[in-house]
């Protein structure tokens, strides 16, 4: 059997930086295992740019971004495999993996770190009724085609959802010669950044078209179009706004889900809001040593917040690895109030508070000229404005760790209120 | 010149065309999909029943009752999933509780062994996500659930393996007789036969007519169906039916025999026999339906919606007999259900027919009745997957995250005879795909290696009909006439 400290499963950029940052907190013995043919996860095919501004003050490409990471793992002499599948994770922290190179591998770690990213909801999920041809893809999957593998997937094309996927692939389409007809959102606003929709969508007069939904997909073999209608405020079509659309390709940019398959089969909790794990300040799981970070835990908009939340796993489970990591002390409860849709860290131990404690959160609809208010046990801490929320669009809170003096069993709640309300 | 032609590759044309090779003939199975059940078969319940339903007398009662049992013997010679899991029909007031005591009636006559009425308390312990409303249930134990499509494919192959000829994208546009011999006429080519057995399904009426009169009519009655993640499959132990009322036949709940959890189906009579769209009110009916048997199904969990074509004769009971204008043609026409149980016994009664039109039959000394295993890497144990990746390597690749497929599974499917030729097909073989995130991921890889393997450009590798294309051609930085521009604006600046 093999014998690691820490094992990272993923090496996309969550677990790229929890490797590197377990690294320079002193552990030596790690391994990254990723399931694609390169490190750099979805990065890789995010050939747009617009990373990295926070993380590194300039806009770099995702491989670009990725490969600063990469390059840093290497330096750094940490262990990787590639084109590496982990079957599964065993509470124990017993891993089985395999690949062509080493074959069925049993793996014994200290640590574990879960950095497997997420996946697209799919038409399936969604229930779009009609005929089942080809050229219905996920976003993602379009993308993986058009900036890895070199090749087309339509030339007229109809997006459904407006996340950042479906909106950076309108553009892209465009780019690349095809004809995007119209994005579609079932919403009233849409799911993806701001400066996307600006940039994917008006910049190329690409309609988005909210509140609306596709209620039919044509074709017996390849699409050959789509009806989409208006829905009312209950998300259901209204009868009579029905418009047909000639495409020969459907998008699906309808949302992501944590890939925790793996965190299952171990035992670990989830969170129904996020679909990720339970985790602590720490980024732990319900699990002493196992770990979770970045688009596993939670849906993040920005990379670079993927980067900051993996290294804070990183950093502790290196301090687990090391006994460093304290156990006993207050334990608080985060809890969502009005108009916010989960936070994470789940659980916070004040004890293991050194400065301060981030709490990430979204909103759950569209917000103007709102105040966000941190109570701990109904007193408040803090009251930060906000002229603009947003659901798509992740918010943090920052909290000194002399506002968390509390007894055992306090509860943290952050909640919207109307400002001058 | 082949001995016995037969047009439909479903369940029951692989079937008959297994059933066929035991003897010394020259066998062709034609069909014009891509693939092997791609008819009614991949598209169903994939229930083998006990054979209560059907009313005594009937062949419908008979070769369902004959057929069940055989399923054991097949499925292992052939290596394909069944589970004999058994069935409920459940009853929540006392007029279904009578209609349930007609069933079982009804299924003594049929002799389905052991079946029985349950108690509510007996119900309870053996399915405890049931609604609670639920007094009662016939309990039949030799139901069971099986794959279908795998089925036909390992049946079409072990045919294959014993000589039949497959012939696919052949759909039959005429059938003439002269003298002793059927000229079949195909979009590919001219197919001569002594003897034809019509297995076409829905289209069985059209084939018939080609070449005798019109005695029987097929029309198409469409089924809605949800399947849910393999998260849910095990909210049930059994098929769990709806006793049947005013209101119809209910929709039943049955987990699959990969795990999943299977919802539906609704009936619409339709004149359109490809009309397999799903539809919204459908899905929403079955949904609701549902409920009867579970009050809340996940169906947060749903990983696809499918709608299949059910073959309903005008005649209200199978027809397989010999057309009387047109000798040595045989139909074997308006297999609903329980056609896919009956279907083993349907095609050894198929061969009693045809032993008495073709009287010098003789059994092939060396017939070989099982296939090469299928190896599905997920089951072996810890050890026997260290083995195989040291023999092969490519069992240590995974391809589909969600099922956990191997690229050797993958290439296995490909190569066999009535192997692979399309995404889907490889999805029905060997599960890429099928899981939760619907080829999100594998897709790409899937194409890849059916274009390496079948020798072709990865542009040519379809979704599952001949026209379902999936990528249209290179990107523009593979496209030389853009490098042309840009050097000529090179020059000019």
């Amino acid at each position: 059997m093999l014998k690691y400290d820490i094992v990272v499963i993923g090496g996309g950029p969550a677990g790229l930086a929890a490797a590197i940052e377990a690294k320079k907190n002193g552990v030596d013995s790690i391994l990254v295992i990723e399931r694609d043919r390169e490190l750099g996860g979805i990065l890789q095919q995010c050939i747009h740019n617009g990373f990295g501004l926070h993380e590194f003050k300039e806009e770099l490409t995702g491989p670009e971004y990725a490969e600063k990471f990469i390059v840093q793992l290497k330096e750094l002499g940490i262990e990787y495999k590639l084109d590496t599948m982990v079957l599964d994770i065993r509470e124990d922290k017993i891993i089985s993996a395999i690949n062509t190179v080493d074959g069925f591998m049993a793996i014994k770690a200290k640590a574990i770190v879960l950095a497997m990213g997420c996946r697209e909801r799919t038409r399936g999920a969604i229930n779009i009724p009609g005929t089942r041809p080809a050229g219905v893809f996920t976003a993602g999957t379009a993308q993986r085609f058009v900036n890895m593998e070199g090749y087309m997937v339509g030339r007229k094309v109809v997006i459904l959802g407006s996340g950042d996927i479906g909106l950076i692939m309108a553009r892209r389409m465009t780019l690349e010669g095809a004809e995007v007809l119209a994005v579609a959102e079932l919403m009233p606003f849409s799911g993806g950044l701001t400066r996307n929709i600006v940039q994917c969508l008006d910049d190329y007069n690409i309609p988005l078209l909210l509140s609306h939904t596709l209620i039919k997909i044509k074709g017996k073999n390849r699409v050959e179009g789509v009806v989409i209608a208006k829905v009312d405020e209950n998300r259901k079509p209204i009868p009579g706004t029905e418009k047909e659309f000639e495409c020969d390709t459907l998008l699906l940019s309808v949302g992501l889900i944590p890939e925790n398959e793996l965190s299952i089969q171990a035992g670990i909790k989830l969170d129904p809001v996020t679909s990720g794990p339970i985790v602590n300040e720490a980024m732990e799981t319900n699990i002493e040593g196992i770990f979770a970070c970045g688009n596993v835990v939670h849906v993040h908009d920005l990379v670079d917040f993927v980067t900051a939340e993996s290294r804070r796993a990183g950093e502790n489970a290196a301090k687990y690895v090391k006994n460093k990591l304290k156990k006993d002390g207050a334990v608080l409860k985060t809890q969502p109030g009005d108009g916010i849709r989960y936070i994470v860290p789940h659980v916070v131990r004040s004890e293991n508070i050194e400065k301060n404690l981030d709490l990430f959160m979204r909103v759950d609809n569209v917000y103007h000229n709102m105040n966000m208010v941190v109570k701990v046990d109904g007193k408040e801490i803090k009251r930060i404005k906000k002229r603009h929320l947003a659901p798509g669009e992740m918010e943090s809170v920052r909290i000194n760790k002399e506002d968390l003096a509390c007894i055992y069993e306090s509860v943290i709640t952050v909640s919207l209120e109307r400002e001058g309300a | 010149m082949y001995d016995v032609a037969v047009i439909g590759a479903g369940v029951i044309g692989t079937f008959i065309a297994r059933e066929l090779s035991k003897f010394d003939l020259k066998i062709i199975l034609i069909d014009k999909e891509t693939d092997i059940a791609n008819g009614t078969t991949k598209a169903n319940s994939a229930i083998v029943h006990a054979g209560y339903d059907a009313k005594p007398g009937t062949l419908k009662g008979k070769l369902n009752a004959l057929g069940n049992p055989m399923f054991d013997k097949v499925c292992k010679e052939l290596d394909v999933p069944f589970k004999r899991i058994g069935s409920l029909v459940i009853a929540t007031n006392q007029e279904e509780m009578e209609s349930i005591k007609e069933l079982y009636e009804r299924g003594i006559k049929n002799n389905i062994p052991d079946i029985k009425i349950l108690s509510q308390k007996e119900v309870r312990k053996m399915e405890p996500n049931l609604n609670k409303e639920i007094i009662g249930a016939l309990y039949a134990p030799t139901a069971g659930i099986v794959s279908p499509w795998e089925l036909a494919v390992a049946l079409a192959e072990n045919a294959a393996d014993n000589g039949a000829e497959i012939k696919l994208e052949t759909e039959v546009t005429g059938i003439k007789k002269k003298e002793e011999e059927f000229f079949i006429q195909t979009t590919n080519g001219k197919i001569k036969a002594k003897y034809v057995i019509n297995c076409a399904g829905v289209y069985a009426d059209k084939i018939n007519e080609m070449i005798a009169s019109k005695t029987f009519e097929i029309h198409p009655r469409r089924g809605q169906y949800n399947i849910l993640d393999k998260s849910t499959g095990d909210i049930v132990n059994h098929v769990i039916f709806q006793a049947p009322t005013k209101l119809g036949k209910g929709v039943l709940v049955a987990p699959t025999v990969h795990g999943n959890l299977l919802v539906g189906p609704d009936a619409e009579d339709l004149n359109d026999k490809e009309n397999t769209e799903t539809t919204s009110e459908r899905i929403a009916f079955i949904r609701e339906r549902s409920k009867k048997t579970i009050k809340e199904i996940p169906f947060g969990t749903t990983i696809t919606s499918f709608a299949g074509l059910r073959a309903v004769s005008n005649v209200g009971d199978f027809i397989i007999e010999e057309a009387k204008e047109a000798k040595g043609f045989i139909n074997v026409a308006g297999i609903e259900s329980p056609g896919l149980s009956a279907a083993p016994a349907i095609a050894q009664y198929v061969i009693e027919i045809f032993k008495g039109v073709k009287k010098d039959l003789k059994e092939k000394k060396n017939f070989n009745p099982t296939r090469k295993p299928v190896i599905r890497f997920m089951e072996l144990s810890d050890e026997e997957k260290a083995e195989l990746i040291k023999k092969d390597p490519r069992y240590g690749r995974i391809i589909c995250r969600c099922e956990n497929i191997t690229e050797g599974e993958i290439v296995d499917v490909i190569n066999r005879n009535a192997g692979a030729r399309t995404v889907d097909a490889v999805k029905r073989r060997a599960r890429p795909g099928m899981g939760r995130c619907q080829g999100g991921f594998c897709g790409p890889r899937v194409m890849e290696i059916l274009a390496r393997e079948l020798g072709k450009d990865i542009t040519e590798i379809v979704k599952d009909q001949k026209d379902s294309y999936i990528l249209t051609e290179e990107t523009k930085k593979n496209n030389q006439s853009e490098v042309d521009v840009i050097e000529d604006m090179t020059m000019v600046s």
